[in-house]
């Protein structure tokens, strides 16, 4: 069955931006291994001969026309932004 | 020891599309900050984007002139990233499933001619620009944010500088014929990143690579692998070890630059985008792609040399672009012969564009006026010299040859007893110069034709002039 160490967990965290303490790192990495390990019984179904397959719903083609039909105003934007300049949204340096 | 120089390209070609490759907001370079945005390219809550039909025409067509096969079942899939230049935290690109693989683009490098093997074309979005401050914090403008790309990827088949050059060449005027694209690097609507390793003559495997960034020019390319090369010479001459590293030209100083050491691999989490259906291309949809692409550069080429009779250097500079090329070819069906059309876009026209720093759709010249032009040089109405004043007026105010000729009086004078009457009369005034040249004085006659021309405004025909000039030296 598939297992979660803490180490999993805080590698997961780190993308998610979570913090967490060790003892709920612990607690999520065995409910972790429950969860994925419920799916392993997928593991079990030869799929030998099966193609993959990207969507559950048989969509092919879903596609737009190459129009111009609708914009997001700017000024709309920026009012959800914390901090703008010059109609530019200001963000910490991330480098 | 020698080594040899092993390199590889990423080049990114922004898609001309009207709109984003997932949004219905306009896709164009130049606007104001954030003018071109959608809800779908800031990931507010709910948002489905939606896939740009022309984005895929566009990667299929490009996947095509490439000489890739085009996948007839593709699908998105999302790379995970934190930046602020990506509101959703990953961008839609093609993982497995790439809508071309397998190409190649033929190239010629000091006369030796070499297939570079496209590993892969896909499609995916563009992220958006941020401007760094010194004080801490960056600007975001989204504009960018979802403009289609096509990502090309070649396989490790570059071995110097120059080839990695004339790939670049080679693959601007393809794709710049097809149309998908401006591929104009000041605008970045091409960009390309480099792979570059050594490896001692006669190794098979691929020794440690670095990544180049920041190559804003297809200069800067050749000369930035070309520094790449002799820094990690060096490195392994002194026994020194390649580490994997991100590195970055610096244009100033010539160098590149350390950026980062690339530890273990960035882990992007590639999954299917479960937000878009398949994309299944059936053979209709193949054939009307294929029916769009123009006769590519090479082919134009051939046929110029070939058909034509055009040198392999006329047929190499007119083909650089496909405007020049359709100019050409337009200049010909309109009834002017080859080499002299050849010889006066080169000529004149390139001069005009360079001096006044025009396209030449921007300029008043049309294939049938040029043609127009060339024939009556051909037919003898007019000098060369004359011509030029009749292309001035052709590439600023357009028309028609023959009419401008009319117009301004500039027929060249072909008629034999007009000619032979300014000839004595020159010649009566000037019994020195007959003199000299009798005397051995060669120049002499070079004086007497400059004096006829001047008489005749340079309209008078040079050979038949020199003709009758020596007759009638002859004659006193």
């Amino acid at each position: 069955m598939t297992q979660f160490t803490k180490d999993d967990v805080y590698y997961f965290a780190k993308f998610a931006r979570l913090a967490m303490t060790d003892s709920e790192a612990e607690s999520y990495a065995s409910r972790l291994s429950d969860m994925i390990g419920f799916a392993d019984a997928l593991k079990e179904v030869d799929t030998e001969n099966v193609g993959p397959m990207t969507h559950p719903l048989k969509l092919i083609n879903v596609l737009r026309e190459d129009i111009p039909t609708d914009r997001l105003d700017r000024e709309e934007m920026l009012k959800s932004v914390k901090e703008h300049e010059a109609g530019m949204i200001k963000v910490p340096n991330i480098l | 020891m020698n080594f040899e120089t092993i390199v590889g390209l990423e080049v990114h070609v922004e898609l001309k599309t009207d709109t984003k490759i997932m949004s219905p907001a306009h896709a164009h370079f130049g606007a104001e900050p954030n003018m071109n945005i959608h809800v779908t390219d800031l990931a507010y809550p709910g948002v489905l984007p939606t896939l740009n039909k022309r984005a895929i025409d566009f990667g299929m067509k490009a996947s095509m002139a490439l000489n890739c096969d085009v996948a007839t079942v593709m699908n998105f899939d999302r790379k995970h990233y934190f930046y602020p230049d990506n509101p959703k935290a990953y961008q839609i690109t093609q993982d497995e499933r790439p809508v071309g693989s397998n190409g190649w683009v033929e190239i010629e490098v000091d006369g030796k001619k070499k297939k570079i093997r496209i590993e892969r074309v896909h499609l995916e979005e563009d992220a958006g620009k941020l401007t760094h401050t010194d004080e801490g914090h960056s600007f975001v403008d989204l504009n960018r944010q979802g403009t289609p790309l096509i990502e090309i990827v070649t396989e490790a088949d570059i071995r110097s500088p120059e080839e990695a050059y004339a790939f670049l060449e080679k693959l601007k005027a393809i794709i710049q014929y097809t149309g998908v694209s401006d591929v104009r690097m000041e605008e970045g609507s091409l960009r390309c990143d480099a792979n570059i390793s050594l490896r001692p003559y006669g190794q098979k495997e691929f020794g440690t690579k670095t990544e180049l960034k920041n190559l804003n020019s297809f200069n800067f390319v050749r000369r930035g692998i070309a520094n790449e090369v002799e820094r990690q010479e060096g490195i392994l001459l002194s026994g020194g070890e390649i580490e994997q590293q991100t590195r970055r030209y610096d244009e100033a100083t010539g160098q590149t630059v350390l950026m980062r050491i690339k530890g273990s691999a960035n882990d992007y989490r590639f999954i299917n985008d479960p937000d878009l259906s398949e994309v299944h291309i059936d053979e209709a949809w193949m054939e009307r792609i294929r029916a769009e692409i123009p006769e590519l550069p090479d082919a134009r080429k051939e046929r110029y040399v070939n058909e034509l009779d055009l040198p392999d250097y006329d047929a190499m500079v007119l083909t650089l672009t496909k405007e020049m090329s359709d100019f050409f070819d337009a200049t010909v069906t309109a009834g002017a012969d080859a080499k002299l059309a050849s010889n006066w876009l080169m000529g004149e026209v390139s001069a005009y564009l360079n001096a006044e720093q025009k396209e030449l759709r921007a300029t008043e010249l049309t294939p049938e006026g040029l043609s127009s032009m060339i024939k009556l040089i051909s037919d003898g109405t007019i000098s060369s010299k004359i011509a030029k004043k009749v292309f001035k007026e052709l590439i600023e105010n357009g028309g028609n040859a023959a009419d401008i000729v009319k117009e301004k009086g500039l027929v060249q004078i072909s008629d034999e007893g007009t000619l032979r009457k300014i000839v004595t009369d020159i010649l009566d005034t000037n019994e020195q110069s007959i003199e000299d040249y009798k005397n051995g004085k060669e120049r002499a006659v070079g004086f007497l034709v400059g004096q006829i021309m001047k008489a005749t405004k340079g309209q008078a025909n040079p050979p038949l002039v020199n003709k009758i000039l020596l007759e009638e030296i002859a004659k006193r």
